[in-house]
């Protein structure tokens, strides 16, 4: 093997000979490739299969093959046609994409606002971001029952505004799950936006201001364009877990925000039709695989992939 | 200004926690004044004690397992040249993004369709470990792959030249540098373990509670003052880490 064998040989200063090295390999990258050939792999095959299979007794699937589980979740079902499965999926995409559009918004200015900083500082400000983010998510979510109750400040303030009926609580709704969303992923795309801003050639800036955009032009054709990397990281990092999310709908949210996550387990743990609860699973491993391609085709620098 | 609202934004569910785990009302959010009862009423917790121990235990075997595979795997990936090594490395990134309840419901499944063939993996702390190990494995192999990367090659050489071995050189020389790389995936690992709660929760058996799900079981049903006091522990051990991970780091890097 002349120019695979090339680069080892030389860096190591040993003659090996292509048994031994084929062996090391093997011996290295061998147990995990296989753990995860089994156990992420396989299992992920499995539900494509199992997602063709008739549901037999509680949790488990029989045989004839069918597509009957993805024209359930199109919304054909044995009462005609019953937009319920279409809308939850749409609500998890505009979910997962909200999030991600609230994140960026907050996280522009703390990221501007950390890069600013004097160093001592900014560890210190990088540091309260990532604290909440090494914290239990699960902690950080049912917090919010006890922030948005019907007697807390908050549902207090939104029901003198007038945004909520008196007595009644912030949570569960809608407004609760995107509060929570938020707060939750905001870590994820403040620190990749926050690497990027870090590197800004400010000099761009000051030229475009020289030759007289405005703050907007300036922010839009100077600035933009070098935080992409950033940007789209950490929209990826943020769009995808909350496309998928579980905990913080059925925590906070009622029957009206049934995400993908919940019908899922809903399927899996509640009703125990498997063949269904695959082809829901199936069908968000597409939009992930999707979202991850079109990240790796605009990523081609491989910029943004460092900052994962 | 913004900065600051952001930041309070950020901690508000944090202290929110901590404040109402000092809280005497037993029921609801309103303040009924000062008490350390829920935290002196922790020690005598039985199912909370359990459920401590089993998430302490899952992710000890977990993060040991999975950074021994995935250390090996980072190691191979950054020193050999072989077929199919790019593909390799690309695809470690897909299960660092696939969602955790996708990853639950597929093991779930294996697990199922196995134990109904040859009896094995009966669900519980052995299959929840299984379970771990897997979306552990990709970032420990990344971070100890892209922690090699600023690794002097001619440090191996050199060990080679005196007469080392390859196994001599690999323990005496590249292990010592790598492993601030693999200490911090452990760490890595070991976080997101104690964190997990969707792939915990699908691939759990009766007698395998960790924290996580006796926090959610509460959560659903309405939350008591003494999960609020197991919270507060939780947070304050998970800041005392993280604040002492940053020192370290900054240490390291005078």
């Amino acid at each position: 093997m002349p120019h695979g064998a090339r680069s080892i040989q030389v860096l190591r200063g040993e003659a090996l000979s292509a048994r031994q090295r084929v062996l090391r390999i093997l011996g290295a990258a061998g147990p995990a490739s296989l753990w995860l050939l089994i156990f992420f792999l396989v299992p992920l095959f499995l539900i494509v299969g199992v997602s063709f299979l008739s549901r037999g007794e509680f949790g488990t699937v029989e045989r004839p093959w069918t597509i009957e589980p993805y024209r359930r979740l199109a919304g054909y079902g044995l009462l005609g046609f019953d937009p319920l499965h279409p809308i939850i999926l749409a609500r998890s995409l505009a979910l997962g994409a909200g999030t991600a559009l609230l994140c960026l918004l907050c996280a522009l200015p703390l990221a501007f606002f950390i890069a600013g900083l004097r160093p001592t500082w900014k560890t210190a400000a990088l540091t309260l971001v990532i604290i909440p983010l090494w914290t239990n998510l699960l902690i950080r979510t049912y917090a919010w029952q006890l922030l948005l109750a019907p007697e807390g400040v908050l549902s207090r303030v939104a029901a003198t505004l007038g945004l909520i009926e008196a007595g009644s609580g912030l949570y569960p709704g809608a407004a609760a799950v995107y509060l929570c969303m938020v707060c939750d992923y905001l870590p994820f795309m403040v620190l990749p936006l926050y690497a990027s801003v870090e590197k800004l050639d400010w000099s761009i800036a000051e030229a475009a201001m020289d030759l007289g955009a405005n703050g907007w032009n300036v922010f839009r054709h100077a600035l933009l364009p070098q935080i992409k990397p950033g940007l789209f990281a950490g929209s990826l990092l943020v769009f995808l877990p909350a496309t998928g999310q579980f905990v913080i709908p059925d925590l906070l949210g009622g029957a009206k925000t049934s995400m993908i996550g919940n019908a899922i387990q809903q399927q899996f743990l509640a009703s125990g039709d498997w063949p269904f609860g695959s082809a829901i699973a199936v069908v968000s491993l597409g939009v992930v695989m999707l979202a991850l391609w079109a990240f790796s085709r605009q990523s081609r620098g491989k910029e943004e992939m460092d900052l994962l | 200004m913004v900065a600051l609202a952001l930041f309070l934004f950020l901690y508000a569910p944090i202290v929110a926690v901590v404040v109402f785990s000092f809280n005497a009302a037993r029921f609801g959010t309103g303040w009924k004044g000062f008490t350390l009862e829920w935290y002196a009423s922790l020690p005598g917790n039985q199912v909370a004690l359990a459920a401590a121990w089993n998430t302490f235990l899952l992710a000890l075997c977990s993060t040991a397992i999975a950074t021994f595979l995935g250390t090996l795997l980072g190691y191979a990936l950054r020193r050999y040249e072989f077929p199919g090594r790019r593909l390799l490395g690309r695809l470690l990134h897909v299960p660092v993004f696939v969602p955790d309840i996708i990853m639950a419901v597929s093991l779930l499944i294996f697990f199922g369709l196995v134990r109904k063939w040859c009896g094995l993996f009966e669900l519980g702390l052995g299959t929840m470990i299984v379970a771990h190990v897997t979306f552990q494995i990709p970032f420990v192999a990344i971070v100890v792959r892209s922690r090699l990367a600023g690794l002097d090659p001619w440090l191996e050489e050199a060990a080679h030249d005196l007469g080392a071995n390859a196994w001599q050189t690999f323990r005496k020389v590249t292990l010592p540098l790598m492993l601030p790389g693999v200490l911090a995936g452990a760490m890595l690992a070991f976080t997101m373990s104690l964190d997990d709660f969707v792939v915990s929760f699908f691939t759990s058996g009766p007698g395998s509670q960790t924290l996580p799900i006796l926090i959610y079981g509460s959560a659903r049903r309405g939350i008591t003052p003494d999960i609020n006091a197991l919270s507060t522990l939780i947070i304050v051990l998970s800041a005392l880490a993280t604040v002492g991970v940053t020192l370290l780091q900054r240490k390291r890097e005078g």
